[in-house]
Formats: C-alpha cells, structure tokens, sequence
C-alpha cells in the first residue's frame, strides 16, 4: 500500500512536470483564418524556391533541376540551369532576386553541385541574368567543399539585408562531428557574401587562418528557412533538429549556435546526442519546437491584408503538414498557430510584393492566401 | 553408398551455398543500415514503424512484402499517388531519393529482414537493374 502511494505522488510529480511545458510549445489550432486558400499553380513536385520578379511573375524552383517560370497562369521553363546533384535532400534548391533586380537583372540560385575531384555534391551558390527564358552570364559565387554522397543537411535558403550583403546557409552535410564546430571545414554554417561573390573584409573570420572566410556564424545543423526582419533588418533563421530541438535563431556576427555540442534534440533512435541544452560562448535559440515539426521555408508578415497577422512569422512544417504561423514580442514566441492543417508537406512561404502569403505544398503546387476580411 | 554420395555432396554444396549468401545477405543488409539511416529515417523512423496516415510503415508492411516489384520500383524512383499499406490509404509523396541500383538493394534489403520483417529472398542488383519506371 505504502509503495503504491509513492508511485501515485511520483505519478502526479510526473503530471505535473509534463504538463509544465511552456505553452510557446503548444500549438493549437486558429480561432480566426483571415483567408481562402486557392491553388495558384499546381501540378509541382518539390517547389523548394520561390521569388517574384518586378512585374509579378513568380520564379519556382523544382527540386529535380527544373527553373519554373510562371506568369499570368502560364508556366514556361527556363532554360540552361546548370545540371544539379539530385539526391536525398539535395537538388535546384532556393532562388531569390536581388533587391536592386530592376537595375542589375540578378538572380541567384542555391543547388546541390558535383562540381569538384570528390564523389558527391555540396551546395553552391551561382547568379545569373534571364534573357528570353534562358539563365546567361552564369557567375559562380561560392562551391562548398568537400563533396560527399551523404543526402543530408544542404542548407541553401538566402536572405539580402539592407546594406545588400548577402546571406545564405549550408548545411552540416551529415557530418556533425565534423563540420559545424570546425571553422576551417564548410557546412554547418550561416555564410555572408556581398552580391558578386566577394567576402566582405568585416565577416567575423576574415582574420583567422584557414578559417572559411565567408562564414558568418557557425554551429548550425540545417538552417532551411531564413528572412529578413521587417523592422529591426536582422536576419532571423530557423534550422532543422535531429528528433526535437528544431530552432530559429537571429543571425549574430561570429556567434555559435553550438550544434552538436547543445541541443534540445535526441537522436532518431531515441539515444541521447548530449546532455547540454546550454553552454557558456554557445548562443540560446529564441525558440525551440519540441516535437520538430521539420521546419521549411519562413517569412514575417510586413501587410495588413491579414487581420491579426502583422508582425507574425509563418514557417512551413514537412512533417506535421501544415502552416505555422508564430506570434511574436519582439523576440519572444507568445502564441503557436495551426493553419491548413493535413495540407500536405509546406515546403516553403513566402510574402510577395504586393503582401499576400504564398505556400508551397510538396505534390501539390503553390497556393495564394486570399484574404478575407 | 552410391546414392549417398551425390546427396552429400549436393548437401554441402546447398548448404555452403546458403551460407554464403547469408553472408552476402548480411554485408548488404549493413550497408543497407547506412543507407537507411541517411535517406530514410527521418519519415519512416528507426524501427520502420512510419507515422500513422502520413508515412506508410515498413515493418511488418503488406505492401511491402506482396509487392516486391513496386516496391523496388518506390525505392528507385519514388512514389506518389495513392498506396494501401495494411488497410491504410496513403496519399503522399516520396521524392526520388537518387540512390544507385545497389544501394536501393542494399537498403531493401536491410528493410526486407529487419524489424520482424521476412522478406524472401535477397534483393539483387540485377533484379533493381530491370526495374524500370
């Protein structure tokens, strides 16, 4: 009798405990959808990119190596993509326009390359100018190295700031005991290029020697969403946990998010990677998903076309198939939000220039939130 | 005598044979491991055991077993559309994983005979070969 009133107290301690979680971590679903979902440009396999050029055609990526051109319900490929790496995670990854397009004609694109003396493939960064639906003046901006057959963790989504630098993350290629915590080994890392490909003399490791010049930060896992603040300009990312601990951090000059070495995460097979959360010189998310929800794509809401949304982070989730929308307080997550639930794998989200929210489902196509009031 | 002679014989073939195809069967099954757990595990999980309505699982899968050829054929090329895995309709996607012939039998392999799973016989190079889309 005796032991089974110690069972019942640890019972309720153990309650307790499970449901102390803080509610950041809860996600519920909303209340209010300010919108209608309409499928704007169906029949895509794996839509990793998107990016909307000045007169509202939109710029797709397909996993598979295919530049999608899209306008006006009209899909045109574009032609001389450079061959891509296809395998497991890798491929045509994201594409973004620059800021000054109208002036300059830039695209860039992130791919999985096999460029090099190794078997394999690691990401690579290009730009290029679209002349009559063919990608010319192709420049090479970054090739990460070593190539390896692994199919994880190519990173690859990119971000300008305000000064124009360029961001972009790679992946810790699925080396983690390798890459992430190593300076002088590519992967596991935020870089920042300025748009031709040059490395800014101010980039945190310019100084260092043997160390990857473009990095920016490092001790990432694989960061595959990535924007831009509307009103502070900083680069916020989120990057993918192994089982629990996906995270979104803001970009910090030099900083080390000290993946492996901490994490809320577990191995697949439920064996723990560490027992440290924290660590002193090692950067704290400002949020962690517990379960992961495999985070891709992510994008603020700068518009007032969605009643309640501005100022909110919406993040595709691969696994649980749906859209996340974060409410925030400055850098603090105070409300988890469920839209399009059972959609399908949101691979990507993007806010286009004229302020609506586009999402791209995995198998489905890129649906257009239309707002409702 | 006469007889027991090429009975012997043929045993210890047989049975030399069979050993070593255990072996073969074992080297593929550890390479196949590797595989899994780079192209796989996120979504099907450690033990095969998939997420219900979302991820079909491979232990213990009907489909799996009865259907050799499309499931080799998943593998190599990827899946979409609707499957019924164990009275279960899965309408999802598997993107190309872009595995080379052997490593798809690697990793059938060590699907086919892992997680309580009996998978019949070994899954050759050969039979990925002749798998077209």
């Amino acid at each position: 009798m005796k032991k089974s009133i110690h069972i019942m107290c640890l019972f309720v301690v153990l309650t307790q405990i499970s449901c102390g979680q803080d509610p950041e971590n809860e996600v519920n679903n909303a209340k209010i959808t300010p919108f209608e979902a309409e499928l704007l440009v169906d029949g895509l396999q794996i839509p990793w990119g998107l990016a909307f050029l000045p007169d509202g055609a939109m710029l797709i990526t397909e996993k598979s190596g295919e530049l999608i051109h899209f306008k006006n319900g009209k899909k045109t490929m574009v032609s001389n993509v450079p061959p891509v790496y296809n395998r497991g995670q890798g491929g045509l990854l994201d594409v973004a326009v620059h800021p000054d397009y109208i002036q300059n004609g830039w695209l860039y694109l992130s791919f999985a390359s096999e460029e090099g003396p190794e078997k394999g493939g690691n990401t690579a960064i290009i730009r290029a100018k679209l002349d009559n639906m063919a990608l010319v003046n192709i420049e090479k901006l970054y090739k990460a190295t070593p190539n390896t057959t692994k199919g994880q963790h190519f990173g690859s989504r990119f971000a300008f700031d305000k000064e124009g630098y360029l961001y972009f993350s790679i992946g810790e290629r699925g080396d983690r005991d390798t890459n992430p915590q190593d300076l002088s080994r590519d992967g596991g890392k935020i870089y920042r290029i300025h748009d031709d490909g040059r490395i800014p003399e101010d980039n945190p490791f310019i100084g260092q020697e043997d160390a990857v010049k473009a990095a920016y930060t490092y001790g990432n896992r694989n960061p595959q969403g990535m924007a831009r603040h509307p009103q502070t300009g900083e680069i916020w990312i989120h990057e993918h946990g192994p089982r629990g601990g996906d995270e979104i951090n803001i970009v910090k000059k030099g900083n080390n998010y000290g993946w492996p070495v901490i994490t809320y995460g577990i191995n697949y097979s439920g064996t723990p990677i560490t027992d440290k959360t924290e660590m002193e010189g090692m950067t704290q998310p400002i949020h962690y998903w517990v379960p992961s929800i495999a985070p891709s794509g992510m994008t603020f809401v700068t518009s007032d076309k969605y009643r309640g949304w501005k100022g909110s982070l919406l993040v595709g989730s691969l696994s649980f198939q749906y859209l996340e929308r974060l409410a925030l307080d400055g850098t603090k997550v105070t409300q988890r939000e469920k839209l399009m639930t059972d959609i399908g794998r949101v691979r990507n989200v993007v806010e286009g220039p004229d302020g609506i929210i586009y999402v791209a489902v995995e198998g489905k196509g890129i649906y257009r939130l239309n707002p409702v009031k | 005598m006469k007889i027991f002679l090429p009975i012997y014989i043929f045993l210890v073939g047989a049975i030399a044979l069979h050993l070593f195809q255990d072996k073969e069967l074992q080297a593929s099954m550890e390479r196949g491991k590797e595989i899994y757990q780079d192209f796989c595990v996120t979504c099907h999980l450690p033990s095969g055991e998939g997420v219900a309505n979302t991820f079909p699982p491979l232990a213990g899968s009907d489909y799996l077993l009865e259907k050799r050829e499309s499931s080799i054929r998943a593998v190599k090329f990827g899946q979409q559309g609707e499957i019924v895995v164990n009275g279960v309709t899965y309408d999802n996607m598997m993107m190309n994983m872009g595995l080379e012939d052997e490593e798809v039998a690697d990793v059938l392999n060590y699907i086919l005979h892992s997680w309580g799973n009996e998978g019949g016989a070994m899954v050759t190079v050969e039979e990925v070969s002749a798998v077209s889309q």
